[in-house]
Order: structure tokens, then C-alpha cells, then sequence
């Protein structure tokens, strides 16, 4: 074998330090919510919530909010969509790691449908009614009616496609 | 059940297993659990694929039936009556992947039983729909 055992094992821990760096990197992205760098993911996430709609950036909610919702998961949004605990405490971890770090008021209630943040009203102030009221957008919820590639986490200006 | 209509199951099942011999073994271990579990309810007479069909497209109590999102055709693609987003056809033998996740299938049951009966559905009532869904090739 050319490779002995002490090597392999130091490539590896090269590989693993590497993918924490690239992870804390995509995380300090709160100057950019929506835009590019929406690549924190994780499988069960990716898997369980996005089943029923896009599995939303956990970045565009903070900590509060996300343990807030996993807490409710069996009334959610007006459907039972809860998890066995296992899973549902992985899903939470991630969100609550990658959430947002925006200042909120501790005593407020934490605000559970992202279009109700500020920065949603503020990025989509300039979408028509008409548009938000289009069968094929029916809901703000529904991300990939104008973000052609909100399934993959990229929310850029340049593949919006507004329906007609 | 009527022996008739076993035999016909038995027939869909080593049909799936011919292609998906997984998907069939699973199908049929989820299957026995449902019977295994029913047949402690006195009366029970086997699953069937017509009570399984009219459950599926009836309401029961509130605005939702299973064919809300899943349509009145279980081979046809659906969609979330929410969020739109598009969900797979049903039916085992249109989508061999249905039904092959014993874990996949208590999940959603649990969740859609409460969304449309607002309680959790009987062994009865899974064996039923799942009987239904099975009969359905188009």
C-alpha cells in the first residue's frame, strides 16, 4: 500500500478542518440574505422540509424563531407536519446554527412566516398585486413561482421570472 | 375479503415484484402489519379497495379529502392544496417508489389523518386505501 495509515488519517483531518471553515463562511452571510451565498445545507433539512414547499434559507429567520416553529411542527401553518424527535432536533439544530444574527427584541414575539419579516416586505415591495394574486404564485410561500432556482438555494435577481 | 379479490392483491404484488422485488416486499410487509393490527377489531373482513376508494375521495368532518391534494386519480401527479408543490402519484404501480419506506408511510399517515379527520386513521382505513391504490394502474 503507498499510503499509510498516518497520512490517510492527516488528509482526512485536512478534508474535515476545511469543511468547517467553508461551513462558518457560508454561515456569516446576514448582509446578504436572499442573495447568492444561501448554500448552508443539510440533508434532513434539504429532505424533510423540503417536501411540501422550499426548504426556506434557515438565515432568513432568527434562532427564536426556527425553535419556535419546530416546536409547533404538528400545527403548522394550519397542517400536521411534525417529525419524529430524532430528526426534528437535527432539522432544529441546523437552523437555529445557521439562522439569522439580525438584533431582535427579546421580548417580542418571534415572527414565524418569513413574508412577515422586514426584509421580505422590503425585497418584494416592488412586486405587483397582480402577481401575488397570480394562480401560479397563490402564495408568497411559494418561492420557485418567481425564483426559478430557489430550490437550490439561489435567490439572485438575474433568475427571477415573474409569471405572466 | 373475498378470496377473489386476495387472489387479485396477490397477483398486483408478485406483479410489482417481478419489476421492483424491494418495493413489493415492503409493500407487502406494511400491508400484513395493517391486517395484523386490524384483525384485533372483532368483525374485520379483509381490506377493501372499494371502501379504500370511497375514503380517499370523501371528506370527513372538515374542507379536506385525500384527493384535495393527491386528486380524484391516484395515478395523476398532485399537488399541495397549500403551497402548491408538485406530489408524486400514489399509486404503487404508476410510481414504484410509493410504499417501499415503512417509516415514510406512518409519517405521512399520521400527518394527513389529522389534516383530513382531525384523528389518527384505523388500521382498517390504511389497509383499505392502500388496497385502493394498488388496484390503480392509470
Amino acid at each position: 500500500m503507498s499510503i499509510d495509515f498516518g497520512s490517510a488519517l492527516r488528509m482526512f483531518a485536512a478534508v474535515v478542518l476545511l469543511g468547517g471553515v467553508m461551513s462558518v463562511a457560508q454561515a456569516d452571510d446576514d448582509e446578504h440574505e436572499g442573495g447568492r451565498r444561501s448554500v448552508a445545507t443539510n440533508a434532513a433539512w434539504q429532505a424533510e422540509c423540503g417536501e411540501c414547499h422550499v426548504a426556506f434559507p434557515p438565515r432568513l429567520l432568527p434562532a427564536a424563531s426556527w425553535r419556535e416553529m419546530m416546536a409547533g411542527l404538528d400545527k403548522h401553518f394550519g397542517t400536521d407536519a411534525s417529525l419524529e424527535a430524532p430528526v426534528a432536533q437535527e432539522i432544529g439544530a441546523f437552523l437555529e446554527q445557521h439562522a439569522s444574527r439580525r438584533k431582535i427584541d427579546p421580548a417580542a414575539k418571534p415572527l414565524l412566516r418569513i413574508s412577515e419579516t422586514r426584509w421580505f416586505v422590503r425585497e418584494h415591495d416592488e412586486v405587483p398585486q397582480r402577481v401575488w394574486k397570480n394562480p401560479l404564485v397563490k402564495s408568497p410561500s411559494n418561492c420557485a413561482a418567481c425564483h426559478t432556482e430557489a430550490e437550490s438555494g439561489d435567490y439572485r435577481e438575474r433568475n427571477i421570472r415573474m409569471p405572466k | 375479503m373475498s378470496r377473489a379479490f386476495s387472489m387479485s392483491v396477490l397477483l398486483v404484488v408478485a406483479a410489482m415484484s417481478a419489476v421492483q422485488p424491494a418495493g413489493a416486499e415492503t409493500f407487502g410487509q406494511i400491508m400484513d402489519e395493517f391486517a395484523e393490527s386490524a384483525r384485533s377489531t372483532p368483525g374485520f373482513q379483509g381490506f377493501s379497495a372499494a371502501n379504500g376508494e370511497q375514503f380517499f375521495k370523501a371528506t370527513h368532518g372538515n374542507d379536506w379529502s385525500c384527493a384535495s391534494c393527491h386528486t380524484e386519480n391516484p395515478a395523476s401527479s398532485g399537488k399541495h392544496a397549500k403551497t402548491s408543490k408538485l406530489i408524486k402519484p400514489m399509486a404503487p404501480l404508476v410510481n414504484p417508489e410509493r410504499f417501499t419506506d415503512p417509516a415514510k408511510v406512518e409519517k405521512w399517515f399520521k400527518r394527513n389523518c389529522n389534516d383530513v379527520l382531525e384523528r389518527a386513521c384505523t388500521a382498517q382505513e390504511k389497509g383499505d386505501v392502500l388496497t385502493y391504490l394498488l388496484t390503480i394502474n392509470k
